[in-house]
């Protein structure tokens, strides 16, 4: 079973499983411009919900990302530091950040649908 | 007002259209009780000559380098400066525009940028150079807070024959951040100093000179294997550009990050600044560095154009997070730097630096006529300490009422340091004449008797 | 994600072929190769003596092999960086509204001055008693800053506004650990503060708390007071603001910072809105840097040298940093010493040597050239100008804050552009085919797509009714849907917008020997 949802500083999250695959949403990406650097963290880190997980930056801006729950980091996505632009081409599948476990289930209900998601986005015009 | 082109007519016209009774309708936004009249304590403007007639008499009170036999150095040369250098960076273009946030009009600094990184990291043997820093001092603190974010640890290995004035520099700056520095005891020229033992699993960084403060050279070599070894890095400090040209590279010799003072490349000595701290390291650590980057790229037609680079390091983009707070840096001091440095070639610097040598070495060779007078170095560059009878200060005060400027007593720099007051620094560059030399020497004897 | 980013890379739909030459040359616009593609190995442009033989003392760490500098000839040299200047826009070229960094005119008395024997040619380390002119020109010059500011004291030694801004809050942190208050760790800065003040405070330290600007662009003494508490070290305010307005409530805020044991910071980098009409001391600042660079005249330099003189508070005073300068009963003197002295309890030392010199010479001369009533009518008309650019296009464009009476300088938002398909950077970018430079975009980041001009007093009437004829076409042109001749700018500059996404993404910082040329990997 797969779910995706979302945050409101442009995480998404989608769980597969017990392990969910972070990484920025399309209206970050755009947001964003092109994107030309991802730090990401380190396997085995521990993560917290609302707090630094990654960093990813354009040319004029740079941008922390942020856990949307808590857990481990079991894998990063490796290709990012080499080619950083599938983070612009293919946010939500090759550009993917980190999956990591879920250490509380129940932080995914307070995260966004896609629905809610996107009427959100609509808000900021 | 000659600086002001707007004429009383123009500014009541100007009034109008914005709709303002008055200038002061214009500072309301002032509160009223803090408002000014004016400056009524400084006194009224003056034409050019008058203001060229009271400089003109500041500037003769002083004992100017140029006037008599000078032997100054301790972290400042006096070199000559090609005229075109001067000439050059008075060009409109360069001397009155901004830092090149607009690279499509500013494409002259930014080349000249690329190609002053690129020397600087030939020079230095590193792979990457910034496109500058303050000077040579502030760029060692830069470089210590750096290698603490590299190996997140926070305490610095310094030297003892670090420039006293770059030791305090990094220690201030080490005390106020929360971080922990251990300044080694000077080991004066001639005698070494246990460094390696002060290296340990919580140090992160090294700070070597060489030449040393002492003008010694340093083999790095051992420092930055025993740095390496426990995963510290190794900062190389140079205070005499000039130096490159002969003694081989810090990143030959091992050296992480390598920090110098450009200044004697085509900067005058202007009484300690401004100067230009030059700033190179490897590749791998650049997201780490300080300051900006100049990078290549094209313009939207092809043309190799450059722009500044990996600006998501600095402060107007990651804010409290930035590698550092450095905004303006040493622009025109940098641009005298890499035309002095196109103009030396790789023909020219080393010619000059060898001349400095044999300067040196010439006048160490006869001091050894001034009897109490002792050469401390095993080595040198063009720099070294002497051993004088009594207090090295009021030897150097005599001699420059005797009309030539010999050095500069180490107690000056370390005021703290008593057993140091008979050390005195003596710099001989391509500058000095025999002439100089036999005065300095006579008049050394004669003070000396 | 809490950061937005724009356009960095040029279209494909924008580009335009130059007018085609075989040089690549357009006349006066000459392309210019790499030092190292036209440099030789063997080629020098200054003529050295060949020592006479003697025995090195290097103690055996002579350099090894080439170092690979090129050299050029004189001619070849004088070729190269008068190409290289020509591909530069000066202030001496054109009008320079670049918001924030005052680009007013550079007198060229002042470069005579500085490069007098007795001020270029004198060595920091010299024994004082053979600059007693040098000493006595800092003093004026403290002088100077002293009685323009109201403050008490200056410390001279930073290298630049953001060393001046690391100065003044080592001088805060050191008051405070005198006061045996340690815990204050927190420095509030308000979101429309420049980059440099977040990055000082973090750099030694603090952490930052974000004080936010009210619907008018103002710090309020309210939203100050909520963010005070004992954890407060500093608060670090620009005034005039970087929105171009003189923050209304300071003097509550300084008080509330004061009532709170903290003090306040003033980032002077606007100070040339108001020398001669108000004084940083009266209105309650505990410290300031005043950049040289800007207020008083010395050149930008293509980034530097700055200056950053530091005005300090009776409080900050006695912790200023050595050298410092004293006048007693030995006359006049630097003193080089950190060691605490009497009421001189220096938290340090900044920079080797003495601060910047040159900068002092020059400043100086500006400020005597002007004298108190020349440099307060300078700062009036540099707020006169930024009004009548207001004035001039209030109509057209839009303010984030409404149509008021700025200072210095006047800022505009995006919001005219919106539904135009049309941003800032398109706005600035054609400016510079028109002839200018562009204004400071996308700051302050209170703003959404700000535009911040600041005229500075240099320019003429002539000049400020042309430009806001420009800004005017330009508008009417976005109204028009000529979209075009924004998305292809600049097409007339020596280069065209850059493609800085690769510059980023794939990073050359310096020549390498038979790298390939771009168009070879493209």
């Amino acid at each position: 079973m797969v779910s995706l949802r979302f945050t409101k500083d442009h995480e998404y999250v989608r769980l597969d499983g017990d392990i969910a695959t972070i990484g920025i949403t399309d209206y970050a990406q755009k947001q964003l411009g092109d994107v030309v650097f991802v730090e990401l963290p380190d396997v085995g880190a521990k993560l917290e919900r609302g707090k630094q997980a990654a960093i990813v930056e354009s040319v004029k801006a740079a941008s922390e990302v942020y856990a949307p729950l808590t857990g481990v980091v079991v894998a990063v996505n490796e290709a990012l530091p080499d080619t950083p632009a599938i983070v612009n081409s293919s946010p939500l599948a090759g550009g993917w950040f980190l999956k990591m476990t879920l250490a509380h289930a129940g932080e995914m209900d307070v995260l966004m649908s896609e629905a809610d998601y996107n009427a959100y986005v609509e808000t900021l015009g | 007002m000659r600086y002001l082109p707007l004429t009383a007519v123009e500014r009541q016209d100007m009034l109008a259209k914005i709709g303002a009774a008055s200038m002061d309708d214009l500072f309301l936004g002032i509160p009223a009780d803090k408002r000014l009249p004016g400056l009524m304590e400084l006194p009224a403007g003056r034409g050019e000559w008058d203001v060229e007639r009271l400089l003109n008499g500041l500037s003769a009170q002083n004992k100017a380098a140029g006037d008599v036999p000078f032997f100054v150095g301790a972290g400042a040369y006096r070199h000559h400066i090609p005229a075109s250098v001067d000439h050059l960076i008075q060009r409109s273009e360069f001397l009155t525009s901004y830092t090149p946030y607009q690279p499509e009009i500013a494409q002259g600094t930014l080349h000249y940028l690329f190609e002053f990184q690129t020397q600087v990291a030939l020079l230095t043997g590193m792979e990457v150079a910034n496109a500058s820093m303050y000077d040579g001092s502030t760029a060692t603190g830069e470089a210590v807070l750096m290698a603490h974010r590299l190996t997140r640890r926070a305490r610095a290995v310094l030297s003892g024959t670090l420039h006293p004035h770059y030791r305090t520099v990094v220690e201030t700056l080490s005390r106020m951040a929360g971080d922990d520095v251990e300044a080694m005891v000077p080991a004066i020229a001639g005698s070494s100093e246990d460094i390696l033992a002060a290296i340990d699993a919580d140090t992160s960084c090294v700070v070597v000179q060489s030449p040393s403060f002492y003008g010694e050279i340093i083999d790095l070599r051992p420092i930055a294997a025993k740095a390496h070894s426990v995963g510290a890095l190794l900062i190389a400090v140079v205070s005499e550009a000039v130096s490159f040209g002969l003694v081989e590279s810090p990143g030959a010799l091992g050296a992480d990050i390598v920090v110098a003072e450009g200044q004697s490349i085509g900067n005058s000595l202007n009484f300690g600044g401004p100067y230009v701290g030059l700033f190179a390291t490897r590749q791998k650590f650049v997201r780490q560095m300080p300051g900006r980057l100049c990078g290549e790229t094209v313009d939207a037609d092809g043309r190799r154009s450059f722009v500044l680079t990996l600006s998501t390091r600095e402060q107007h983009i990651r804010r409290d997070k930035a590698t550092s707070n450095i905004c303006t840096n040493s622009g025109l001091c940098c641009l005298a730097f890499t035309i002095h440095m196109a103009l030396l070639g790789e023909t020219g610097l080393k010619r000059l630096a060898h001349l400095n040598h044999a300067h040196a070495v010439r006048l160490a060779d006869m001091l050894r006529d001034v009897k109490g007078v002792e050469v401390l170095n095993h080595s040198f560059f063009n720099e070294f300490t002497l051993r004088v009878p009594g207090d090295a200060a009021t030897l150097v005060e005599a001699l420059a009422q005797a009309g030539v400027l010999a050095g500069v007593p180490v107690s000056r720099l370390e005021p703290e340091r008593p057993h140091l007051k008979d050390l005195l620094l003596v710099a001989s560059s391509e500058m000095n004449s025999d002439d100089d030399r036999h005065r300095l020497v006579a008049a050394m004897k004669k003070v000396l008797a | 994600m809490n950061s937005e980013g724009r356009p960095t890379a040029p279209s494909q739909t924008t580009g335009i072929s130059p007018a085609r030459t075989f040089t690549a040359n357009r006349a006066l616009q000459q392309e210019e190769g790499l030092l190292f593609e036209i440099g030789r190995h063997d080629v020098t442009g200054v003529d050295l003596e060949e020592p006479a033989a003697f025995v090195p003392r290097l103690g055996g760490l002579e350099r090894a092999g080439a170092i690979g500098l090129p050299g050029l000839s004189e001619p070849e040299a004088m070729r190269h960086y008068v190409r290289l200047s020509q591909k530069n826009y000066g202030i001496d070229s054109g009008l320079f509204p670049l918001g924030s960094c005052t680009m007013k005119h550079n007198p060229r008395l002042n470069e005579k001055m500085a490069r007098l024997p007795g001020f270029a040619d004198i060595h920091p380390l010299q024994p004082q008693s053979t600059v007693p002119g040098a000493l006595a020109l800092m003093e004026m010059l403290s002088h100077w800053l002293i009685e323009m500011t109201g403050m008490n004291a200056v410390a001279l030694s930073p290298k630049a506004g953001a060393h001046g801004e690391l100065c003044g809050m080592m001088a805060i942190k050191a008051a405070l650990a005198a006061r045996g208050e340690h815990e204050r760790q927190v420095v509030l800065v308000p979101d429309s503060a420049h980059g440099t003040n977040p990055a000082t405070a973090a750099l030694i330290g603090f952490s930052v708390r974000s004080v936010p600007a009210g619907a008018d662009g103002m710090v309020r003494a309210d939203a100050v007071k909520a963010a005070l508490d004992g954890d407060v070290a500093a608060i670090m305010l620009t005034n005039p603001n970087t929105c171009g307005l003189f923050e209304a409530e300071i003097v509550a805020i300084a008080a509330a910072v004061h009532e709170a044991g903290a003090y306040f910071y003033c980032d002077g980098a606007n100070f040339n809105a108001i020398v001669g009409k108000a004084r940083p001391g009266d209105l309650g600042v505990d410290a300031m840097h005043i950049n040289l660079h800007k207020t008083f005249s010395t050149p930008h330099g293509g980034g530097g040298p700055g200056a950053g003189p530091v005005v300090l508070s009776a409080a900050l005073a006695p912790f200023a940093p050595a050298p410092y300068l004293l006048r007693d009963g030995r006359g006049l003197r630097l003193v080089e010493d950190t060691a605490r002295d009497g009421d001189h309890a220096p938290f340090g030392r900044l920079t080797a040597f003495h601060g910047q010199m040159g900068m002092y010479v020059r400043a100086l001369s500006y400020m005597l050239s002007h004298g108190a009533n020349g440099m307060k009518q300078a700062s009036e008309d540099a707020v006169l100008n930024a009004n009548y650019i207001r004035a001039g296009l209030s109509d057209l464009l839009t303010q984030p804050f409404g149509d008021q009476p700025c200072m210095h300088e006047v800022l505009f938002d995006d919001a005219w552009l919106k539904g135009t398909g049309l941003t800032t950077l398109d706005i600035a970018k054609a400016l510079i085919d028109e002839g200018y430079h562009p204004m400071t975009i996308y700051f302050p980041l209170v703003a959404h797509g700000a535009m911040l001009i600041e005229p500075t007093e240099s320019e003429s009437k002539l000049s400020l009714d042309l430009f806001i004829a420009t800004m005017r076409d330009l508008a009417l042109a976005v109204r028009a849907g000529e979209k075009e001749r924004f998305l292809s700018a600049p097409r007339l500059s020596p280069r065209r917008r850059l493609d800085e996404t690769r510059a980023a993404r794939q990073p050359v910082l310096r020549w390498k020997p038979r790298a390939p040329l771009p168009r070879d990997t493209d």
